[in-house]
């Protein structure tokens, strides 16, 4: 057994599973408040990145590089995309609040394709090359071998993320109306919340974490294209259902497993089968404990 | 004036949010970057009038379902035409009649000599006027959010070719075949995910088609791989040799016949036991249940009849295409077809026809707007579900015979 | 009720308990229904009554006790765990607290689903028809109709259901769930919601199905006036507790029940 390959792996694997985490809390947090299945999350990751890419283009093309152009493209990214995940929840969401259930996933399912075909049709279909950005740290050397300088970057931004993100649900007010509001939306609405703007500010904050994963795997991947938002968000989906969808911590722990299972998979099965274990492991762990990995087990009121 | 004013507002907001990714190109290989501001007035004129509408919209649609909730005798409300025409069977039977001749005679009236273009495109529309139909027992009528539908499409393109290559059968072995190897995995899929919730089976639904395009595409001795299969039989007639025009008329009565026989089919289930069964279902688990209704196997038969047309009309597509490969299979088929169940009304029989062949034929003959076909299809779902739920062909009751005889107070006995 | 020890008897519940994590929502309740009665289940909100329902019906397997059935003709059968429809078949048939109706579908449609346990097309027969289908789904229908005359929905037949009133939806649940055929009928609430002039018809429409269609019926109610009104015997449960039972006049006596009740206001 070579140990080496294998700790590659799982580095590779957790930097992988940091970028599902960063989107999976997305979908984990529109879940937990309005039960939705936010499928074109996805593509407002791929919007953060393709916004990413033309700043920074325009940034390279202008004579500017290094990681500080990284920096501005990634705050532009987030503010872009958290104004398209606000908008969208206006459009084809809010009007179908209280609608069948089926009715704001089909929507969903519209949006993201709409989304999808508009980025396609504004910029192109084919893969852009993305700019490297991220200088090759010196201190970095003697590890390079397991893990690259980007690599290193992904994992430090998204730990700074999380605590972040932690900090916002745990202390702020709207992260506390948050909370509420997941608990139970009509006491919340009851005590004084406004829900329509905790819902609003969750899917910005949903937003600007995708963002942040689309910006970091575009610098790692080096290419991006209209489609990665397909992809990326059925993966993240997949680590916030395996997780426990609804649950925040559950939706890190779920990106990271995932990130690692899937490696893994592809390091030592086939790497052209690596998407089928990421599906695979969706759909045992939905059948076999549908809550996930933290999630409680709810009952149904009748 | 307030809606001028907002939908100024919105207006100026889409020019925000379109300001990177419709103006700025970046041309990467001639290190160039295009400007383009003229989208940007564009983006904004266009928000700015769909804003207005869409406010005058949603104000409508409020203001409707007041009135529906207002009405104190709704069995009184003015039928609608399609309500009237499904009520009336003789006016029914009239049109049917004159649709169904006219179908027939399709084939030779827009094709002649070395040109049947027409022919073709009218079978690949078919092709999928069959498919929204399946899809519609599943989506439609029971309810089961399916996003993975084409799979089983695969499954039958692919049963064929294997099937016509390896051991050399013939298309009419192969279509029935097709059907229950489309319902197999129908049954073999839908056995575990079923119990799992609504939002839940859509995308485990959606995975699954997922790794059968990407076993197809890499699991190359058997399935051919990206390339694909070719010189795939077309359909034979007792041996007669046909040419390119005859082939193709006689693989459109072929697919003729199938969507007469779906339509058949389910307009039968839907108005009996089963179908109601089905029904009761997507309107509510619980209660169904609590009725008396048996959820999985209710469910299976749902999810497996609709994968058995699928896999059916596979046979066909593959027939008529004489090649097949993964990429014909991907999930923006699965959301084609789930738009036309949409766009046709969860359901409606007519509804889901209509919006095959509208959602088919339109890409074909409208170039310009072949490009623009997914973002129209993603905005026609968005749209739909906000102010049209129940499709485009709606309010079709069944009413039903019944005697009234046995007591006299029919009216006033409360 | 002095005949109630000749009567057959047809639900008996003894030690029921039903936990959620670790909350105990019913706690060793007993009950038992005989043939022709009426019996009522009351108590405060969040005493466990739906949740009760939800045991006695499948809907929740219970963590303890016993639910055993003695349809009329039939085998004695304990229900524990089994699933709702298969209950429903046996001849147990409800309603529900929070009306839950299929809005898409017609009045007669709704009732027609109450058919589907007694009857058999399955989707061969449904798509080759036949005379044998085809009388079935006459029957289906024209019982269907009786119903919706007996309940008065008759001339709202063929309008979807969610354009019915508040009370119309109630009494379309009530015949939706005589069409199963059941020998017990379980009401969730039946008057919430309704007038006074609909809760007085519905009093008399509930003494006449328990007559005409040789019903039992266990119901839960907050309407004191029609529950004192109709039921032969009440249970009282607080907090998941069973806190007495008894006819109407000795409930109405009972210390308990009036303790139970002070805190909320005196709907009697």
């Amino acid at each position: 057994m070579d140990f080496e390959y294998l700790f590659q792996l799982l580095c590779g694997g957790l930097v992988k599973g940091s970028i599902y985490a960063l989107i999976a809390l997305g979908y984990t947090m529109v879940y937990g408040i309005i039960q939705l299945i936010n499928f074109a999350h996805g593509e407002v990751y791929m919007i953060g990145a393709f916004v990413a890419l033309i700043i920074s283009g325009v940034a390279t093309l202008s004579g500017y590089s290094g990681l500080s152009v990284l920096i501005v493209a990634a705050v532009v990214a987030a503010i872009y995309a958290a104004a398209y995940g606000f908008t969208l929840e206006k459009i084809a969401y809010r009007p179908l609040r209280g609608a069948p259930r089926l009715s704001p996933l089909i929507s969903a399912i519209g949006a993201s394709i709409f989304l999808m075909n508009y980025v396609q049709l504004a910029q192109t279909p084919d893969f852009l090359p993305f700019p490297e950005l991220v200088p090759e740290f010196e201190f970095m050397e003697p590890l390079l071998q397991y893990v690259s300088s980007v690599d290193m970057v992904i994992l430090v931004m998204t730990a700074l993320t999380m605590v972040a993100l932690t900090v916002l649900i745990k202390y702020t007010k709207i992260g506390k109306a948050m909370r509420a509001t997941q608990q139970d939306q009509v006491m919340a609405r009851l005590v004084g919340i406004n829900v329509d703007r905790v819902i609003s500010a969750t899917f910005v904050i949903g937003s600007v974490l995708a963002a942040i994963g689309g910006v970091l795997i575009a610098s790692r991947t080096g290419q991006i294209n209209s489609a990665i938002g397909f992809m990326a968000g059925i993966k993240a989906f997949t680590a916030a259902v395996l997780g426990g969808i609804g649950n925040i911590p559950g939706a890190v722990l779920g990106g990271l497993v995932l990130g690692v299972a899937e490696t893994l998979g592809a390091g030592y099965i086939s790497s052209a089968y690596e998407d089928v274990f990421a599906f695979g492991l969706l759909v045992l762990i939905l059948i076999l404990r549908p809550a996930g990995l933290l999630g409680k087990a709810v009952k149904q009121k009748v | 004036m307030t809606h001028l004013k907002r939908s100024l507002g919105i207006g100026l907001w889409f020019m925000f949010l379109t300001l990177p990714l419709m103006v700025v190109r970046v041309n990467t290989v001639s290190s160039e970057v295009e400007w383009r501001w003229a989208n940007l007035v564009w983006a904004g004129l266009c928000a700015f009038a769909i804003a207005w509408l869409w406010q005058f919209s949603i104000e409508r649609r409020a203001a409707k379902r007041a009135q529906v909730a207002a009405d104190a005798h709704p069995q009184k409300r003015k039928p609608t035409l399609a309500q009237r025409l499904a009520d009336d069977p003789v006016l029914n039977r009239r049109v049917l009649l004159g649709v169904g001749l006219l179908a027939m005679a399709f084939p030779w009236l827009v094709s002649s000599g070395q040109n049947f273009y027409h022919v073709n495109v009218m079978v690949s529309a078919l092709i999928f006027v069959v498919l929204g139909l399946g899809l519609n027992i599943t989506v439609g009528l029971a309810g089961l959010l399916d996003l993975g539908y084409i799979a089983f499409f695969a499954v039958g393109a692919y049963t064929y070719a294997l099937l016509s290559k390896n051991f050399d059968l013939g298309f009419w072995t192969c279509l029935p075949l097709g059907g229950v190897m489309g319902m197999l995995f129908g049954i073999v899929l839908g056995f575990p995910i079923l119990r799992l919730r609504g939002d839940y089976l859509a995308i485990v639904t959606l995975g699954f088609a997922s790794i059968t395009k990407i076993v197809l595409e890499n699991w190359d001795t058997v399935f051919g791989g990206a390339a694909g299969i070719a010189n795939i039989p077309r359909p034979d007639l007792f041996g007669i040799e046909l040419d390119g025009r005859q082939k193709a008329i006689y693989t459109y009565y072929i697919v003729l016949a199938l969507v007469a026989l779906t339509i058949v089919v389910t307009n039968r289930l839907k108005n009996s036991r089963v179908g109601r069964a089905w029904m009761a279902l997507r309107e509510d688990e619980i209660a169904s249940v609590a009725m008396g209704v048996d959820m999985a196997q209710t469910k299976l038969s749902a999810y497996a009849l609709g994968a058995f047309w699928a896999g059916l009309v596979g046979v066909v597509f593959a027939a008529h295409n004489s090649f097949i490969n993964p990429d014909s299979f991907t999930f923006m088929d699965s959301a084609m077809i789930l738009a036309m169940v949409v766009l046709g009304g969860m359901g409606s029989i007519l509804g889901v026809i209509i919006a095959s062949l509208a959602l088919k034929l339109m890409p074909e003959y409208l170039r310009a707007f072949a490009e623009y076909r997914m973002l129209v299809f993603g905005a026609v779902m968005v749209l739909m579900m906000i102010f049209r739920p129940q499709g485009l062909i709606n309010d079709m009751r069944r009413k039903y015979e019944y005697d009234t005889a046995d007591k006299e107070d029919t009216d006033g006995g409360k | 009720m002095a005949a109630s020890n000749e009567r057959k008897k047809l639900l008996e519940v003894s030690g029921l308990t039903m936990d959620f994590g670790g909350l105990r929502a019913i706690d060793n309740v007993g009950l038992d229904i005989f043939e022709g009665e009426i019996v009522a289940l009351i108590g405060p909100n969040g005493a466990g009554k739906t949740t009760f329902f939800n045991c006695v019906t499948g809907i929740y397997e219970p963590t303890q006790g016993d639910v055993k059935i003695h349809p009329p003709g039939g085998a004695t059968r304990r229900i524990n765990g089994m699933k709702p429809n298969r209950i429903t078949a046996l001849g147990m048939a409800r309603t529900f607290q929070n009306i839950r109706l299929f809005p898409a579908m017609t009045v007669l449609e709704n009732v027609m689903i109450g058919r589907h346990c007694r009857t058999h097309t399955g989707i061969v027969r449904a798509i080759l028809g036949g005379a044998a289908t085809a009388r079935e789904e006459k029957e289906s229908v024209d019982k269907s109709y009786q119903l919706l005359k007996k309940v008065g929905l008759a001339e709202v037949a063929d309008e979807f259901s969610r354009n019915l009133s508040y009370g119309a939806q109630r009494r379309l649940e009530i015949a939706r769930a005589l069409a199963t055929d059941p020998f017990l009928l379980l009401l969730d609430e039946p008057a919430a919601g309704m007038n006074p002039q609909e809760t007085h018809e519905l009093d008399a429409l509930i003494t006449r199905i328990r007559d005409e269609e040789k019903v039992a019926i266990l119901l839960i109610e907050h309407d004191m006036k029609l529950v004192m009104n109709i039921s032969d015997r009440i249970y009282v449960m607080e907090y998941g507790k069973e806190i007495a039972q008894g006819t109407p006049q000795q409930i109405k006596e009972n210390p308990k029940v009036i303790e139970a009740y002070l805190g909320e206001e005196a709907h009697a």
